[in-house]
């Protein structure tokens, strides 16, 4: 229920004046508990003799853990940085417009899908299912959204380099929303002109332009589309541009929340007493000892976000029935080819935005069947796991990192934890806490 | 009055066991225990040139796309300038490459070149490798990168 009022609290957020003083305060609060923190430890010593006296029974870490485990507290989490590649990305109204059209269902081929099909709100905006269902079933499993203007990198593999491109995919896979963009022109003039206009300036011309035509789209679409004039190839690409920066602005209000360990995290660096369910059960802190030491999960789950934004592979296995998928390795010709990557023309703003495109790692075995490091904030509440589905519950996961099988290709960055059955119940017990 | 004398005594035992406490941490805490050379300025492999390496902005942040500059003298201490830099690395202790591909992207004067695209995705011992072909020859060096 919580999650739900503070969702809704994220979609009307948009339309409130950005409150960033809010989330510098936060941030130096963040600075400040970790100079607290260093004072805490040289007086650790003196509490160590009151411990030698009185016994007292807290649950202790070393000084480097203190400090993971701070790295890991939401309040660490820096305000988010404005993209200038979407000049749209902090402007209300096209964040309004956005939201409408993320719940659009008109914002298909047949009418009945539209994001919100897949990213529910009320289910931190993915779908609970093994794969996403649109209007057909598709390969990979529906991401949560939280914190999603913050990655570098969007989809499991990482075929798309801004939240506005990303956007435009959906809406002409066939198997998710499955439209064109002449039609998806047409149908913004005809519903939503004038909101279109008052933020993006007029719409071109689009008597001449046929109901359905896409560079992507069925052999029909294609044809139509290449019989168009170049200029009007680029009217239409600006207006699906657009349409993608409107929902960009949407998703950058849709933030990850407070959970029990941030409670604890916070109270373990300021030194406070935990109280009521910011303390943790002698099964949680093992749990959390485990993954930010000998278990490794912190190698790429880390940060406020539990994730290093980047793509291992951990030798998840493929699912019987799909096409090959070999994730990050057949996405990075995908991304250079995409017309609306950072380096193409629909960019606002200059080139210094595509550091992350410019300098990605283009090939070699560490990229085959490479994942995103997903985030593990509310994970507990949404199985299954892993980029098709795999895994069915936390056991499975935390099982799976214990066994960890021989990669069916590439080769897995993980090696087998042999974890006894308390210690993989603490993980789980710990992954709980990021979700209550 | 003995009662007090007592208290002052059982104090002082206990700030006798509190030092030997700092004292034991002292000696056992970690110092500069036997890591990798994490020396930011160095001779290359085959002492050609002298190459330090340091991030623009001064500190290393985990997480963030970053430029690095790497300053390359020779051994007489003239700027070199004009050099061809290849950059490699990884994390040798868990088998796998940079997060990134980081390239020399511009030249900055006075032996001065700017390594943009480094990335450091967690904590731990990263190497950079580079290459550097210049009008003295060609020569490597390693700089080892604790997080
Ligand atoms: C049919 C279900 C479905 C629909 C409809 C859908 N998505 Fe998704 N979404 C997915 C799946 C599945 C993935 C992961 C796909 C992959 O990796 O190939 C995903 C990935 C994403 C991501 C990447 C998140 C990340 O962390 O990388 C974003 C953002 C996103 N979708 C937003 C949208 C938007 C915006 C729309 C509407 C324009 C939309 N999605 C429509 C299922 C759907
Ligand atoms: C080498 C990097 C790496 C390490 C170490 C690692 N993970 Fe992961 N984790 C990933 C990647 C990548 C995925 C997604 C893999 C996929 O979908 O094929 C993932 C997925 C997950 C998921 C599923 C989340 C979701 O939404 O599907 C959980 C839970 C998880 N990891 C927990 C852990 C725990 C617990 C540990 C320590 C025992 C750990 N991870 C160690 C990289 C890592």
């Amino acid at each position: 229920m919580r999650r739900l009022t503070s969702v809704v609290r994220a979609v009307q957020r948009f339309t409130e004046s950005r409150n960033r003083s809010k989330s510098l305060f936060l941030r130096n609060s963040g600075r400040k508990t970790a100079a607290h923190f260093s004072w805490n430890c040289s007086s650790l010593l003196a509490l160590a003799a009151l411990v030698l006296l009185g016994g007292c029974g807290e649950p202790q870490f070393s000084d480097a853990e203190k400090k993971t485990i701070a790295s890991l507290a939401l309040n660490t989490l820096p305000s988010l940085k404005p993209d200038t590649t979407n000049q749209y990305a902090d402007v209300p109204a096209a964040a309004a417009l956005g939201s409408t059209l993320f719940f659009d269902t008109g914002m298909s081929r047949d009418g009945t899908v539209s994001c919100s099909t897949c990213h529910k709100i009320d289910r931190q905006f993915q779908d609970d299912l093994p794969q996403a269902v649109g209007v057909s079933r598709t390969n990979r499993r529906t991401m949560p959204l939280a914190g999603v203007a913050r990655n570098p990198w969007f989809f499991w593999d990482g075929r798309r380099d801004s939240v506005w491109a990303q956007a435009l995919t959906p809406l002409e896979n066939p198997l998710e929303q499955a439209g064109n963009r002449a039609a998806f022109a047409h149908y913004i003039k005809k519903r939503f002109g004038e909101r279109y206009e008052r933020i993006f300036g007029p719409l071109p011309d689009l008597s001449t332009v046929p109901a359905s035509a896409s560079p992507l789209g069925t052999d029909a679409e294609k044809a139509a589309w290449n019989a168009m004039p170049t200029g009007q190839q680029d009217d239409v690409n600006r207006v699906f541009a657009n349409i993608g920066k409107a929902i960009a602005a949407f998703e950058r209000s849709i933030e990850p929340e407070q959970t029990r360990f941030d409670r604890f995290a916070i109270d373990l660096a300021t030194g406070a007493k935990p109280v009521g369910d910011a303390v943790f059960s002698p099964e949680e802190v093992l749990g959390l000892k485990l993954f930010i030491g000998k278990a490794n999960c912190v190698t790429c789950h880390n940060g406020p976000r539990f994730t290093d934004n980047s793509f291992h592979n951990t030798g998840v296995p493929p699912v019987d029935g799909l096409p090959p998928d070999r994730g990050r390795v057949d996405a990075v010709a995908q991304v250079e080819a995409d017309p609306f990557n950072c380096l193409g023309k629909f960019r606002d703003g200059d080139e210094s935005a595509c550091r992350e495109l410019r300098f990605m790692v283009k090939d070699g075995p560490q990229i085959v069947r490479a994942y995103k490091t997903p985030s593990l904030r509310g994970a507990a509440d949404r199985p299954p796991y892993m980029h098709a589905g795999q895994f069915a519950t936390l056991g499975e996961v935390v099982a799976h990192y214990s066994k960890v099988p021989l990669a069916v290709e590439g080769v897995s960055e993980v090696h087998p934890l042999d974890l006894s059955e308390r210690e993989r119940a603490a993980l789980v017990a710990f992954l709980k806490t990021l979700s209550e | 009055m003995a009662s007090i004398w007592r208290y002052i005594l059982a104090g002082l035992g206990l700030a006798a066991l509190l030092v030997g406490i700092v004292a034991a941490v002292y000696l056992t805490l970690p110092q500069a225990a036997s890591g990798p050379d994490i020396s930011r300025s160095k001779k290359t492999a085959n002492g050609l040139f002298v190459a330090s390496f340091e991030p623009e902005r001064g500190v290393v942040r985990q997480g963030e796309l970053q430029s690095w500059l790497l300053t390359l003298k020779t051994a007489a201490g003239a700027p070199v300038e004009g050099a061809a830099i290849t950059v490699s690395g990884g994390m040798p202790q868990h088998d796998h490459g940079l997060p990134t591909s980081p390239q020399a992207t511009d030249y900055l004067g006075q032996g001065r070149y700017r390594i943009d695209g480094v990335k450091f995705t967690m904590s731990g011992w990263w190497q950079l490798h580079f290459g550097i072909s210049a009008a003295a020859g060609s020569d490597s060096v390693v700089f080892n990168i604790v997080l």
